[in-house]
């Protein structure tokens, strides 16, 4: 038994849990907020990802520009798809909202691949390239300062969640959007912003993802183990996203180094069947109650 | 209320067409569908081939996601079991087709059983989600099994009726169409009785189901098997029409394809599976008619692949906009507005 | 404690010593009554006072934590929903639980269904036996039900297009289709007016006459009550208060404080109190 692969593995799994974490914190703001299921986070990431591209590789602009840029690009997007696309199906059943949210993803990888064609490209670096030593275990430094950046976001919305007001709004307007209006709360506006944020906190996960990887209109399917880490954190939980994305990309990267890359999302999809089996609302999550 | 619909008896009241223009429509309809190969030419009846296998599956679909509310996006996952059942029994036993039908219909049913046996416990989303994570875990197996021919996949000698080789468009008409046609009677019917009806409560409100004698269970993975019994066959069909079958032929795209479908045709309704079926199966076609009419066509056909994404991914967010009960809904208005005309409303 | 019968007619239903519990809440404790063959038995009680918990029990929803339910004198604690529907459990909802997308043929239909012999094969084919199945159904809901409950003029109406009144009296109607031999219904003239109040009383009782079906109803009509019932049930805080006919309820000082308050604080401290100490976990 390689202990040394065995720990350089899991702290490659780690690391890129906290991107999992990342964009997991996207999706659970929303859900948080709207109980909407975004499957286009992916997709979501993947603009960001190209927004960064364009203003950087494209236009040339420095790094301070084009990094706010993008996310700020990609936030505006958000706030966009929740007007027009969201808003209308309040009221509705869920799954209407997540199928719109399926077209969604359509929509985007097809604009994607309209204007930056379907050619995966490589996104500029900026982040210290230095090989990242842990004892004789060896971490990529793009995966490392990822993480990093992964987890100074993920403490920042934990924190804001925590002191401000809006943190407390979002979650009343979940609960109770006609209470939260009696009680003065601003809901259209709590929404879009629920959408903005998280819609920007997609675009720091794609930025960085699209770092390590490159970018291509096929990166949506990030989405997918995205999907797996919420529901084994809970749909509705911010502790959940962090959890669940580290334990996700432990799994993948195990499944990767022991069983062949071609493993990786057999292995999430095990996971989520086994947690839909035993503790369907995954490990934080609320079970809301049907009553008869 | 139409005008001139009085029944006598129960039996009338219940018949699926029950007034004298519905007959005469339907006789019309029955005769283009006979006459039709005859007239067309390989590139229509290479469509309307295809259009019938969209039928065939989205009908399925529509039963257990459009009657009985279990959102599912396992169904090219179920459409491939069944293309795989036949593309293995032909070439290796080269039994018959219509066994091979029916084994590919009985082999996506087990799989559907099996995978909503989770339904009880797991509802709504969580159940949807579960569905993408077994149409990825069949991909694997389809891309991993030495029966399924691995990546490369299988391909296999068309099906033959009395000697006689359906390899061609044509041919294979008479058997796609028929057995479509059968598909859709059958589900047709099934929402007149008890079955059908325990489908739609469980849509509806399925704890209050239960307590009015409706075993959930059961019935949930009734309708999964039905609805995967329905995918496997048209999975099936589809195998004889392309004659190969890869793991990347019914990607989880093609799932999203088919809820498209029932969502723009119209949930809980079998007209909706089918103009549906038809509309989303000819979208594409029409783009690349469109296409090749620009000036231009030369250099933006490149643009056709992504285009034809934005269109479909706008269909599904237009129509639940803007008509959640699909083109079946508008259908319904446009005949409330004949039946009452000259009278508004 | 269920009261002993005096062994002529053996209670249709009866709920003994029944315990309901969700995590440290007792939504019932000791719940115990006997409902006669033929009768018209009320359960009352302030809100929240368990009364729907009970009925879901009684349905099988619910697995009670303590206790047995008989049904003609079989234990069908254990049994699960849908069988005891077969058995004769009819039951109607508190918050109309119709299907809306259905019309109100099919939703009476759908109350037939544990009854019905029509397999998944049959229904596909449905020429043969499903099509007789169906035919004598509707033969047999439109001359019994339909009629009956006056609802002829809109057999064909979608249910979610039906004014409340009209709502409720087809959730009557497919509780009426299960064939019961006892009809819970769950405050059947909740917001009705007056007149489809009384409406639905003379329904009650000529279900009760012509079809010889056993009534269990809660209800917070107290006149609809006092008139109609045999027997009433007490219901607070999860436990039976009093039981006894009409006149005697209705007399019964425990019963009073229930409803009305005594107005005396020390009275209801003294109360949460004593409800606190009978739960495991302090819920206030």
């Amino acid at each position: 038994m390689d202990w040394a692969f065995l720990f350089e593995i899991s702290l490659t799994g780690i690391a890129s849990g906290g991107l999992y974490a990342l964009a997991a914190l996207a999706f659970v703001m929303v859900y948080k907020a709207t109980r909407v299921v975004n499957i286009a986070i992916g997709e979501l990431l993947m603009v960001g990802a190209y927004l960064f591209f364009t203003f950087s590789a494209m236009f040339a602009l420095p790094l301070w520009l084009a990094i706010p840029a993008a996310v700020l690009g990609t936030g505006l997007l958000g706030a966009l798809i929740e007007r027009t696309m969201i808003r209308p199906l309040l009221g509705e059943p869920p799954i209407s909202v997540f199928m719109v949210t399926v077209g969604l993803g359509s929509v985007l990888v097809g604009l994607v691949e309209m204007i930056w064609t379907a050619d995966q490209r490589r996104l500029p670096d900026f982040m210290p390239s230095q090989p990242i030593m842990v004892g004789e275990a060896f971490l990529a430094p793009k995966v490392f300062w990822g993480a990093v950046i992964a987890v100074v976001f993920i403490a920042a919305v934990l924190l804001v969640f925590r002191f401000w007001r809006g943190g407390v709004a979002l979650r009343a307007t979940a609960s109770d959007q006609a209470a939260a209006y009696s009680v003065g709360i601003n809901v259209p506006r709590v929404f879009s912003l629920a959408w903005v944020v998280s819609a920007m906190l997609a675009a720091v996960s794609g930025i960085v993802v699209g770092s390590i990887g490159g970018i291509s209109s096929s990166m949506g399917v990030f989405g997918l183990s995205v999907l797996v880490v919420v529901i084994v954190g809970g749909l509705d939980s911010v502790l959940g996203a962090l959890v669940g994305g580290l334990f996700i990309g432990l799994v993948e990267a195990l499944a990767g180094a022991y069983l062949g890359g071609e493993y990786k999302l057999l292995a999430t999809f095990i996971v989520l069947v086994a947690i839909l089996m035993v503790r369907p609302y995954g490990l934080f999550g609320t079970h809301e109650i049907e009553r008869l | 209320m139409r005008i001139g619909t009085l029944k006598e008896t129960y039996t009338a009241d219940a018949a699926l067409f029950d007034s004298q223009t519905q007959k005469a429509w339907l006789a019309v309809a029955a005769a283009l569908l006979v006459l039709f190969p005859f007239m067309a030419s390989d590139y229509w009846l290479y469509l309307a081939c295809l259009v019938a296998i969209n039928v065939a599956s989205a009908t399925g679909l529509n039963i257990l996601t459009g009657y009985t509310g279990l959102v599912s996006l396992g169904q090219a996952a179920f459409m491939g079991l069944g293309a795989y059942t036949v593309a293995i029994m032909q070439t290796h036993w080269d039994t018959p087709f219509w066994l091979n039908l029916l084994a590919a219909g009985g082999v996506a049913m087990l799989g559907g059983i099996v995978v909503g046996i989770p339904s009880l416990r797991v509802k709504g989303l969580y159940l949807a989600i579960a569905t993408i994570a077994a149409s990825f875990i069949a991909h694997f197996l389809f891309a991993n099994l030495a029966i399924t021919g691995g990546t490369g996949g299988l391909s296999m000698r068309p099906a033959s009726l009395f000697g006689v080789a359906l390899d061609t468009s044509f041919r294979l008409y008479w058997l796609i169409v028929p057995v479509t046609v059968l598909m859709l009677l059958g589900a047709a019917n099934l929402f007149r009785t008890r079955i059908g009806r325990a489908f739609i409560a469980i849509r509806d409100r399925d704890i209050s189901a239960e307590v009015l004698g409706i075993p959930l269970l059961r019935y949930k993975l009734l309708s999964f098997g039905l609805s995967s019994f329905y995918a496997g066959v048209a999975g099936g069909l589809w195998a004889y029409f392309f004659r190969v079958v890869t793991p990347e032929s019914f990607p989880l795209l093609m799932s999203i394809f088919f809820l498209a479908a029932i969502i723009v045709g119209g949930m809980g309704s079998i007209l909706g599976g089918i103009l549906g079926a038809v509309f989303m199966t000819m979208v594409p076609e029409l783009l690349k008619l469109v296409f090749d009419l620009l000036p231009n066509s030369a250099e933006l056909v490149v643009f056709l692949s992504p285009v034809r994404t934005i269109v479909f991914g706008l269909l599904i967010i237009g129509f639940l906009v803007f008509e959640p009960h699909g083109l079946a809904e508008m259908w319904r208005r446009i005949r409330r507005f004949f039946h009452l005309w000259p009278f508004r409303n | 404690m269920a009261t002993p019968h005096s062994g002529a007619t053996p209670p249709l239903l009866q709920v003994d010593g029944v315990t309901l519990a969700f995590g440290g809440v007792r939504a019932l404790s000791g719940v115990g009554f006997d409902v006669q063959p033929g009768s018209i038995t009320a359960v009352i009680g302030p809100n929240g006072a368990g009364k729907t918990s009970l009925f879901n029990t009684v349905s099988g929803f619910y697995r009670p934590t303590g206790g047995r339910i008989l049904f003609k004198g079989e234990d069908i604690t254990r049994v699960p929903a849908p069988q005891r529907a077969r058995m004769g459990l009819g039951r109607s909802f508190q918050n109309i639980a119709l299907f809306r997308g259905m019309t109100v043929l099919d939703n009476i239909k759908l109350g037939r269904h544990a009854h019905l012999k029509t397999n998944v094969f049959d229904a596909l084919l449905y020429v043969g036996k499903a099509q007789r199945e169906e035919a004598e159904l509707r033969r047999d809901i439109e001359e019994r039900i339909i009629d009956f409950l006056e609802i002829d003029h809109i057999r064909h109406a979608p249910v979610a297009a039906l004014s409340y009144g009209l709502q409720k009296r087809v959730e009557m109607a497919r509780a009426l289709a299960m064939q019961p031999q006892i009809l819970m219904l769950d405050e059947p003239v909740a917001g009705m007016n007056r007149e489809e109040t009384e409406d639905m009383a003379r329904f009650i009782l000529d279900v009760r006459e012509e079809w010889g079906v056993t009534v269990l109803m809660v209800e917070h009509d107290m006149g609809m009550v006092m008139d109609l019932s045999d027997h009433v049930v007490v219901l607070n805080f999860g436990q039976v208060i009093a039981q006894g006919k009409p006149a005697e309820v209705q007399a019964d000082p425990e019963v009073n404080r229930a409803y009305l308050g005594s107005g005396d604080v020390g009275d209801l401290r003294r109360k949460l109190h004593a409800a606190n100490a009978s739960q495991p976990t302090g819920v206030a």
